[in-house]
């Protein structure tokens, strides 16, 4: 009985200061609020997504009658159908999903590097952060190849309310559907890739902190495991962008 | 830097850890072929499924993510619960906006 007696103490004391309740370092705590906050920007965005898409009507009929049309909001697999050196080849929605796994693999050698650090071996730290940054910068050319072949458009282009011929895609107007159909796809896919592009430079700047030792002397490799709890979230968010504005 | 190097010791590799991070890999591969196949299969007349389909194996992908990636699933329940509860004004906030996107739709169309 006398050890429950302890235990509750214990509990007690935890929260008196002086120790770690959570059993995790400030700046990854911290990391972890800013994490949430970050995820309720992105859920805001995406449910907006939801709350325009759902108050205008949907495309009625078999998917291979779609035309593009101000009247209705766009299948995103007939919009997203493209892939760089295949022009003219109808392929729904194979690119995004090789930016997925683009972004999901860096995910990965992430948590390689983070496993690591661990274990002190600078090495490794070095090697998997290198391949994490690549991913990264991978996927944010996917991403440009994307916006660049979403803003010019296709050669069929989309007619407007008025009856005229719109190409490709700008904020107030565009070729695909709804004005804010592309307002959307700039705005979502737009903030997700630069907090890829922002996640690229906390990655180069702690692999060149392992590079130099700055990592080493401090005796952990903690940092890693942060910008990468950042990385993760970042690849999260793709996750669920992917659903909601390419499959859904 | 040379004499530190040397006092530096560097463990081994931590193989269930390793195997954990591959097979969790192995897992998002195959949900999302199993989504791309769904995408292509399942006809638009069935929305509701679909939607169903997707936002369901989206949950599973995250937990996947936020669970083994990011470590939360070994964290303490008090940072567990600090994360995740406040998700529940997510789910507010979508119940509330999909019903006003209904209200919009049928005051202008």
């Amino acid at each position: 009985m006398s050890s429950t007696t302890v235990g509750i103490e214990d509990k007690r004391d935890l929260w008196a200061g002086g120790v770690s309740p959570m059993k995790v370092s400030y700046g990854k705590l911290m990391m972890w609020f800013f994490l949430l906050s970050d995820a309720f920007t992105f859920s805001s965005l995406l449910i907006t997504y939801g709350l325009i898409r759902f108050s205008h009507p949907a495309f009625e009929g078999a998917i291979d009658q779609f035309v593009f049309s101000q009247e209705y909001w766009p299948i995103p697999e007939v919009v997203f159908e493209a892939v760089p050196f295949l022009h003219g080849v109808h392929l729904p929605l194979i690119f995004v999903g090789l930016m997925t796994f683009v972004l999901i693999l860096s995910s990965v050698t992430m948590v390689l590097a983070v496993e690591a650090g661990e274990r002190m071996d600078r090495k490794g730290v070095e090697k998997w952060m290198l391949w994490t940054i690549l991913g990264g910068i991978a996927f944010l050319s996917c991403q440009a190849w994307e916006w660049s072949h979403f803003i010019t458009g296709t050669e069929e282009g989309g007619k407007l309310l008025d009856g005229s011929f719109f190409y490709g895609a700008n904020l107030s107007m565009n070729q695909y559907g709804p004005p804010n159909f592309a307002a959307l796809f700039f705005f979502i896919t737009g903030f997700h890739g630069f907090h890829v592009f922002s996640g690229v430079m906390l990655n180069f700047i702690v692999f060149f902190q392992t590079v130099t030792g700055k990592l080493e002397r401090t005796g952990h490799y903690e940092m890693i495991e942060k910008v990468g709890l950042y990385w993760h979230f970042v690849d999260l968010v793709w996750v669920f962008v992917f659903t909601f504005f390419y499959l859904v | 830097m040379e004499h530190q190097d040397a006092e530096i010791e560097i463990k081994p590799v931590n193989k269930e850890k390793i195997n954990l991070f591959l097979k969790v890999t192995l897992y998002l591969f195959i949900i999302t072929v199993f989504e791309f196949a769904i995408a292509f299969t399942v006809p638009h007349e069935y929305k509701y499924v679909r939607i169903l389909v997707f936002v369901a194996l989206t949950i599973v992908k995250a937990y996947y993510i936020i669970s083994e990636f990011m470590h939360l699933g070994h964290e303490k329940g008090a940072l567990k619960m600090s994360i995740l509860l406040p998700m529940l004004f997510v789910a507010f906030l979508l119940f509330i906006l999909l019903f006003q996107a209904e209200a919009i739709f049928q005051a202008v169309y």
